[in-house]
């Protein structure tokens, strides 16, 4: 027997096309409940406290964390060309339009995503999604649109607070511990960073960051197979596609964005 | 509402005109995917206001004719009918309708674990109707008292029992006063008093609320004791029907071995596989079984 076998292709090939229209579906839906979900702006509420709240500590450690090693890496670089004073330029648009966004919406994959994940696919174990469903409740409306559109609106939150307290993490460094002039610091930012292509874009960034981890998130554990091993596999999905989603709509946002 | 006392007080369910149809399945033959035929040409009527269980070996259907009721899947051929009006041919916006007229209790309860007992009492109202809170509370804190549980309304489903996490359940679903509540093994992994408890819950509460009740379950006992009709399901066809007495008495070999726990009958023990010789060796008379060999 031939180890390729051209029906598996098919077979393979049909399946990835009926998975990808129903996942479109789906997402055309949630797009299409914003109105009502923000007519139940609690429920929102509630997931971005628990999505946002329980993100903070992360978001922030590390983005203090990136903003010292950006502080040192851009010193590193800039004092070879006499312009040190250029490093709060540098840090802030290097975090605002590329780090912040991205960084942010990985961490936010590995800690919101898979417990949003976690969290739908063991309610589909216990049998919650179904006894809404068999008791006219629509958990599309219900459980997962409350959650999604608290992501999209979580995310650009998380990233500004990341991209302020890497600029700060960065003046801790570059000012306090390596002696960079605190007003060159602060004007050379203010003068070089414009809001609406650098920040604008770092949000746009950010948004659409937010729309694809937390639908990946939100379907993987909507279909996850009603197992605990089943649910452990969807988290670990969660996980890589979410990276790999942000990681390839960065480059495809970025290059778009340098082409305007 | 003292369930005891309206026990003993029917309200109408037994009153009513006899044996009136509220769910109808004509003919219905329904199967997954895999071409497997769950139902095949099924018949039946489950009367307004009695108590109806279902029976059978796991897999015999009993479950997949609770989601034809609710609508979750449809026939293949036949009609599934509630109160006349084909469950299959309802859209979105008719199926939830019907839906809200039933109520349905999952075999681990499907309570929210972040929600209180008394919220998870609660959010059908909350989710289906506008009244103000005060008529919320205390249209939960009544069933909650139904069923025993008015003074744990503030733990959390993980701070009570399995057997109270059903009762839980049960008064969640009856909290929308619907007209038929399908309860898919209600008895399931209960202590014989929490079983009781519920058992005596089913039958008292259908009376007093004039409920229709559909049981799927494999309790023979408790089950045969509050069930006015009993469906035996078996390789997707109907093998009994009757009351508990009528099944009981039946000489059908399936229905005798099922009624009895029969071991071994026409639902076999062994599962189809090799012979014992061909395991074995010689020495095992082809039809014994490993143990009587090595007597």
């Amino acid at each position: 027997m031939s180890w390729f076998n051209p029906s598996d292709v098919g077979f393979a090939t049909r399946n990835l096309l009926g998975d990808l229209g129903y996942s479109t579906r789906l997402f055309g839906k949630l797009i299409a409940l914003f109105g009502v979900t923000m007519k139940r702006f609690g429920l929102v509420r509630d997931q971005i406290h628990f999505l946002g709240n329980y993100s903070l500590a992360i978001i922030t450690v590390s983005g203090l964390f990136v903003g010292f090693v950006l502080s040192l890496q851009g010193y590193y670089t800039l004092q070879r060309y006499g312009s040190s004073e250029a490093l709060g330029l540098l840090v802030a648009l290097s975090l605002v339009r590329e780090l912040g966004p991205v960084v942010t919406a990985l961490l936010f994959a590995g800690r919101a995503g898979t417990a949003l994940t976690a969290e739908v696919g063991i309610m589909k174990r216990d049998e919650v999604l179904a006894y809404m469903e068999v008791s006219a409740i629509d958990p599309m409306r219900r459980v997962i649109a409350p959650r999604f559109w608290a992501g999209v609106i979580v995310l650009p939150i998380l990233s500004a607070i990341f991209s302020a307290v890497g600029i700060l993490g960065a003046y801790l460094v570059g000012v306090g511990m390596i002696g960079v002039d605190g007003g060159a610091f602060w004007s050379q930012m203010q003068g070089g960073v414009d809001v609406g292509r650098d920040v604008g874009n770092g949000v746009i960034k950010s948004i659409i960051f937010g729309l694809a981890v937390t639908f990946i998130a939100l379907f993987q554990g909507y279909e996850a197979t009603p197992t605990p091993e089943g649910v452990s596999r969807a988290t670990t999905r969660t996980v890589v596609m979410g990276s790999l989603a942000v990681l390839g709509f960065d480059f495809i946002l970025t290059a778009l964005m340098f082409s305007i | 509402m003292d369930i005891t006392t309206a026990a003993t007080h029917p309200v109408s369910s037994l009153e009513r005109p006899a044996l009136e149809a509220l769910v109808t399945f004509d003919d219905v033959v329904f199967g997954y995917g895999n071409g497997r035929k769950i139902l095949d040409g099924v018949t039946f009527t489950i009367p307004r206001g009695k108590v109806t269980a279902l029976m059978g070996a796991s897999g015999g259907g009993k479950t997949t004719v609770l989601r034809l009721i609710v609508g979750q899947v449809k026939p293949q051929r036949g009609q599934t009918l509630f109160e006349g009006s084909n469950i299959a041919t309802l859209d979105q916006t008719g199926l939830y309708a019907l839906r809200k007229r039933m109520g349905m209790l999952f075999q681990f309860g499907a309570l929210f674990s972040d929600l209180s007992v008394f919220e998870n009492v609660a959010f059908p109202l909350r989710e289906h109707t506008d009244l103000p809170e005060n008529l919320i509370r205390d249209i939960v804190l009544m069933k909650l008292d139904a069923v025993g549980l008015r003074g744990a309304q503030h733990l959390k489903p993980s701070e009570v029992s399995g057997g109270m996490a059903r009762r839980v359940a049960l008064a969640r679903s009856i909290v929308m006063d619907p007209e038929i509540v399908m309860y898919d093994e209600p008895f399931a992994g209960l202590d014989p008093i929490s079983l009781g408890t519920a058992a005596r819950l089913i039958r008292d509460m259908g009376h007093a609320l004039g409920l229709t009740s559909v049981i799927v379950s494999h309790d023979l006992d408790e089950t045969f004791r509050i069930a006015d009709q009993v469906i035996i399901l078996a390789n997707g066809v109907i093998v009994a029907q009757g009351t508990p007495e009528e099944v009981r008495a039946s000489t059908d070999p399936l229905v005798h071995q099922f009624v009895n726990a029969l071991p071994d009958g026409p639902v076999r023990f062994h599962y189809p596989g090799p012979g014992l010789e061909q395991d074995f060796g010689s020495g095992v008379k082809p039809g014994s079984s490993f143990l009587e060999a090595k007597r």
